[in-house]
């Protein structure tokens, strides 16, 4: 079972959230200049990584607010919670990781 | 040496100290080349190379497994089989294989202990049963065998059932000819029958990249070196995307474990598998006496193959609120195994942008009861370069397109 640090409420038990999925997604655009293989690409196509992984959670059992996490999809290890709209911080286990 | 299985060759053997059984397939050393190269050692691999002898006459043939054959998801199963789909395209592709499971222990001389023993599903309010009813004239449109019962016909059938349930339980959906079958048998019985057709069982070997010249694929690099060949297959269900990346192939797949678990084994008491959806439960008895449970899939991508707790408690409950009396009986062993998860919850089966390399993928939660069309179909696509007609549907550009099957919604598919 997951622990995760919600940023509002601190750690709490995975029951309490849920997994809203890949991070860092933007729609492409404008709509009519986006080709068919582009719109898959937005609508199907998610990074599956084996390693580490962004993603966005909600603590929807707690203060209902998104925000970021860096999970590795094998070990389950949370390197980096960090708030909506922002980038993996500098400081970052996963980040050292990725150098 | 004794080969063939029969009750002669058993009674020959039994007088003679069972000393003269042949293994049941050989393990293959790589050759430097080969007709064509099958990755992944499950069912659907070990199918696909089967058929690409039986089928097609291509018997110089390379089926790789990175650890052991079967010990992937086609071990680690529920071992469910029915054909209770909603579309046409799936609805026929799933009963051709429930048509080919019907007939594979012969077929196969290997007795996959294929049992028919029907397969339930519950309602337990109102929209349930309508899903139901729904669901059961899709299927007899399709032509495929489909009872529907309201709650006398389903106690008569399964006995024990909660008599105050909290979910109440208002009918059930049979299909008499769905069951199980030994998930391992399935494995072994295609490896020894591809084997004896002269393909190669190549175990402990990983594919780590791809042999590309001119957007065709020309072979694999393994941990046992360097494989040619033109024509390369792929059914390596959970790590779809991490192999095909490996040969620049993207795929809209994402990879979650789905876990089940086992009780201790107990006198039979329950002959047919039972799905209810409102509690979130699916259960069997194996012929060993064990209550064989699934869960649902974990809800966040995962390559960690052991599941977790939340998942299996809610299952638990679930059994319990439908068979008190499994109350006190104890879990025996727990497991995961990782499942590539498709929006439409609809397979991919055929080729690729790179030339000459053919996927089947996508299987999610459901694709145990899909192994024989797989295999035959991904093995009608390596031949012949063309797609099979029941498996035209599931292409990999139906995501382009957006002639999506969505069984998801259509028949309530978990995955
Ligand atoms: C808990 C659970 C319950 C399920 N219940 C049911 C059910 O009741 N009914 C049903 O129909 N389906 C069920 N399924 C789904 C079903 O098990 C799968 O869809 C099916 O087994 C997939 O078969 P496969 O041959 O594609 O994959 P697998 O059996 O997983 O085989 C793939 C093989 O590829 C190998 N491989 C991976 N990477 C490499 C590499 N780089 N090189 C070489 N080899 C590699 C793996 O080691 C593995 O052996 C369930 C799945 C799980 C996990
Ligand atoms: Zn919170």
């Amino acid at each position: 079972m997951l622990l995760i640090t919600c940023p509002h409420c601190g750690p709490r038990a995975e029951i309490e959230f849920r997994c809203g999925g890949e991070g860092h997604i933007a729609r492409p655009g404008p709509h009519d200049a986006v080709s068919d293989a582009e719109w898959a690409d937005y609508l199907f196509y998610r990074t599956n990584p084996k390693g580490e992984h962004r993603e966005r959670w909600l603590h929807s059992a707690g203060c209902g607010q998104w925000f970021n996490v860096a999970r590795d999809t094998m070990t389950h290890q949370i390197s980096a919670v960090y708030p909506m709209g922002e980038t993996l911080p500098e400081a970052s286990p996963a980040k050292e990781a990725a150098r | 040496m004794t080969r063939h299985y029969s009750a002669l060759s058993l009674l020959r053997e039994g007088l003679n100290g069972q000393r003269g059984w042949q293994p049941a397939w050989q393990d293959a050393d790589p050759k430097p080349r080969y007709d064509a190269i099958v990755i992944g050692g499950g069912g659907h691999g070990l199918a696909t190379a089967y058929y690409l002898a039986k089928n097609h006459g291509i018997t110089n043939v390379a089926l790789i497994e990175r650890g052991w054959i079967g010990g992937g998801n086609t071990g680690r199963n529920t071992t469910i089989i029915r054909s209770n789909y909603f579309f046409p395209e799936t609805a026929a592709f799933f009963e051709f294989a429930l048509k080919l499971y019907e007939d594979l222990s012969r077929e196969l001389n290997y007795n996959i202990m294929f049992s028919q023993r029907g397969m339930w599903m519950l309602g337990h309010d109102r929209h349930g049963m309508e899903m139901l009813r729904r669901s059961a004239n899709a299927m007899r449109l399709n032509g495929i065998d489909a009872e529907l019962h309201n709650e006398a016909g389903v106690r008569a059938e399964i006995p024990g059932l909660n008599d105050s349930p909290r979910f109440p339980i208002l009918g059930g959906l049979n299909q008499p000819r769905g069951g199980s079958a030994r998930h391992d048998a399935v494995a072994w019985g295609y490896a020894r029958a591809a084997s004896a057709l002269g393909v190669d069982i190549i175990q402990n070997c990983e594919v780590q990249g791809f042999l590309i010249e001119d957007g065709h694929v020309r072979g694999v690099e393994t941990s046992r070196g360097t494989i040619r060949s033109e024509c390369v297959g792929m059914a390596v269900a959970g790590h779809s995307t991490v192999v095909a990346e490996k040969a620049g192939v993207r795929l809209p797949i994402s990879s979650y474990a789905l876990q089940a678990f086992v009780s201790e084994p107990v006198k039979p008491c329950l002959d047919t598998v039972l799905l209810s959806p409102a509690t979130g439960t699916y259960l069997s008895q194996s012929d060993k006496g064990e209550l064989v449970i699934g869960a649902g899939l974990d809800l966040y991508l995962s390559y960690a193959q052991r599941g977790n707790l939340p998942w299996m408690e809610r299952a638990a409950a679930g059994v319990i609120e439908l068979f008190p009396a499994f109350s006190r009986m104890r879990f025996l062993r727990q497991w995961a195994g990782i499942c590539d998860v498709v929006h439409d919850s609809t397979p991919i089966i055929g080729a690729t942008d790179l030339g000459g390399f053919y996927v089947n993928c996508g299987w999610g939660t459901g694709g145990f009861k899909a192994i024989p069309a797989g295999g035959w179909c991904l093995a009608h696509a390596m031949a012949t370069g063309a797609s099979h007609p029941l498996a035209s549907a599931f292409s990999l550009d139906r995501f382009r397109t957006g002639a999506l099957i969505d069984e998801a919604s259509a028949s309530g598919i978990a995955h």
